[in-house]
């Protein structure tokens, strides 16, 4: 048998989860869609006593808009947020990224806050969250709260979650009268991003307004780029204000090197992308005007 | 509970149906899962894989596995029509699903036109791959009949193969959505 031992759970509400949690807590790990905890136990990298599997908790699958934001229940499958109508009008951003999300049959398990949660620094989510300026409801031994994405991620693989948090619900602002664009550069389709960019903008009087940056994959957390994002604010999207975009990035950006690509690689490349998901964004932003 | 007592093995609870408190963490966990259409049930190791039910308990060894993390994609099956790695999911969460896996395909008198593509497209050498990519190009055809190349690219770009080269296998697949859609193969 490939993981190590441990106990298991299936607790059917968010009340049982809870207890469980607050039995077990420091010694417990969540299961969502196990699609990154499944590998670390089969490679025996995890060793949680205790399993919770949130599988059974059928009041977490939803996606539903209120008051000008989409909410998703934590465990809503990436599939099924990629096939949503609400998702394709309204968060066209998270339109964007769900398909790069590994492959279908990842996307068939993953959970939309699953992958918030676990924070991969790779990952698609956590950037669409911090792009979209999003937050997500975690519920915890003190009762429920809300978190602002500048404020949830802290690390590689870790956030403000603590051993007795769940997350419970990701909120994202509808953004349907906006441009995006997802893009990123991976060894193969579907593999984790070398370097990925979400891209919001909106378009009035051919001027970029409420521009959005956030990277993937060139640090511990996804990073947002202040200054690229001013360098375009207000701005006919010219040759010269895409340049002035990509030397932000590439001023701004600190990535690390490892063994599928260099710090500058992935710096340059993180310009490259800037510069077309923002054009590509502001062409969408016009179509939608 | 405390880390040396042994939960319950016998009678363990099952948790399908809401109570107020919790269920109890347990070691092992009756499971049935109908696999093609028959239901198998066993009490198992809460840890053991769905790949490991469908090959150890089930006796089904055509799902194959690879690099048992979720890289290789030669252990896909359907769960409730939708493909996944079943080497990423514990078998007790399978319970009560419908699981299908390549046995319920063909059969070597009477091939599925994905695995009659396969064969006349040299879309296999070895074989070991070969499940992984029949139960995903399964799945990918039933969503999408008229694929383009590169679609059917992506599609596959979650399934490795070491030996064959994958230009047999998007023909075969190309011409196996040819076939399912009552169109001539072999073009």
């Amino acid at each position: 048998m490939k993981p190590p031992p441990f106990r298991y759970a299936a607790p059917a509400s968010v009340d049982q989860v809870v207890s469980l949690l607050a039995a077990h807590g420091p010694e417990a790990k969540l299961l969502a869609g196990g699609q990154s905890l499944m590998p670390l136990l089969n490679l025996r990298l995890a060793r949680p006593a205790v399993l919770v599997d949130l599988n059974r908790v059928r009041e977490l699958d939803y996606i539903r808009e209120e008051d000008g934001q989409v909410i998703i229940g934590a465990m809503t499958r990436q599939r099924t947020a990629e096939r949503s109508p609400v998702v394709r009008r309204r968060l066209p951003l998270l339109a964007d990224a769900l398909p790069l999300i590994g492959h279908p049959p990842i996307r068939t398990r993953g959970t939309v806050g699953g992958s918030i949660a676990h924070a991969d620094p790779s990952a698609e989510l956590p950037a669409v969250l911090v792009a979209l300026d999003g937050s997500v409801v975690v519920r915890g031994p003190g009762g429920t709260r809300t978190v602002p994405a500048a404020e949830f991620f802290v690390s590689y693989l870790t956030t403000v979650l603590g051993p007795e948090d769940l997350l419970v619900e990701v909120r994202l602002p509808a953004h349907g009268d906006a441009g995006t664009a997802f893009l990123e550069v991976a060894r193969r389709h579907g593999d984790f991003a070398l370097v990925g960019v979400a891209v919001l903008a909106r378009v009035s009087e051919n001027r970029c307004r409420g521009v959005r940056l956030a990277f993937t994959g060139v640090g511990p957390t996804p990073v947002r780029v202040p200054e690229a994002e001013e360098a375009a604010e207000g701005r006919e999207l010219t040759a010269a204000v895409c340049a002035e975009v990509r030397t932000a990035v590439e001023a701004r950006l600190q990535p690390d090197s490892d063994i599928h690509a260099s710090a500058a690689y992935r710096r340059e490349v993180a310009g490259v992308l800037a510069e077309r998901a923002l054009r590509l964004a502001v062409q969408r932003a016009r179509e939608v005007e | 509970m405390g880390r040396g007592v042994t939960p319950a093995r016998r009678g363990t609870r099952r948790s399908r149906q809401p109570s107020p408190s919790a269920p109890v963490p347990v070691s092992r966990q009756d499971v049935a899962v109908r696999i093609n259409g028959t239901v198998y049930q066993a009490e198992v190791d809460v840890r053991t894989t769905l790949a490991d039910f469908i090959r150890g308990h089930a006796g089904l060894t055509g799902t194959h596995l690879g690099c048992e993390h979720g890289v290789c994609g030669a252990c896909t099956v359907l769960l409730n029509g939708e493909p996944v790695r079943s080497c990423l999911m514990l078998a007790v969460q399978a319970d009560g699903a419908e699981v299908t896996t390549v046995e319920a395909l063909g059969t070597p008198e009477r091939l599925h036109p994905l695995q009659e593509a396969f064969r006349e497209h040299h879309g296999l050498q070895c074989g070991f791959c070969t499940p992984g990519f029949l139960m995903t190009a399964l799945a990918f055809l039933q969503e999408n009949p008229r694929p383009t190349t590169e679609e059917i690219r992506q599609a596959i770009a979650g399934n490795l193969c070491r030996c064959t080269g994958y230009q047999g296998i998007v023909a075969a697949i190309a011409d196996a959505a040819r076939r399912m859609r009552g169109e001539s193969g072999g073009g």
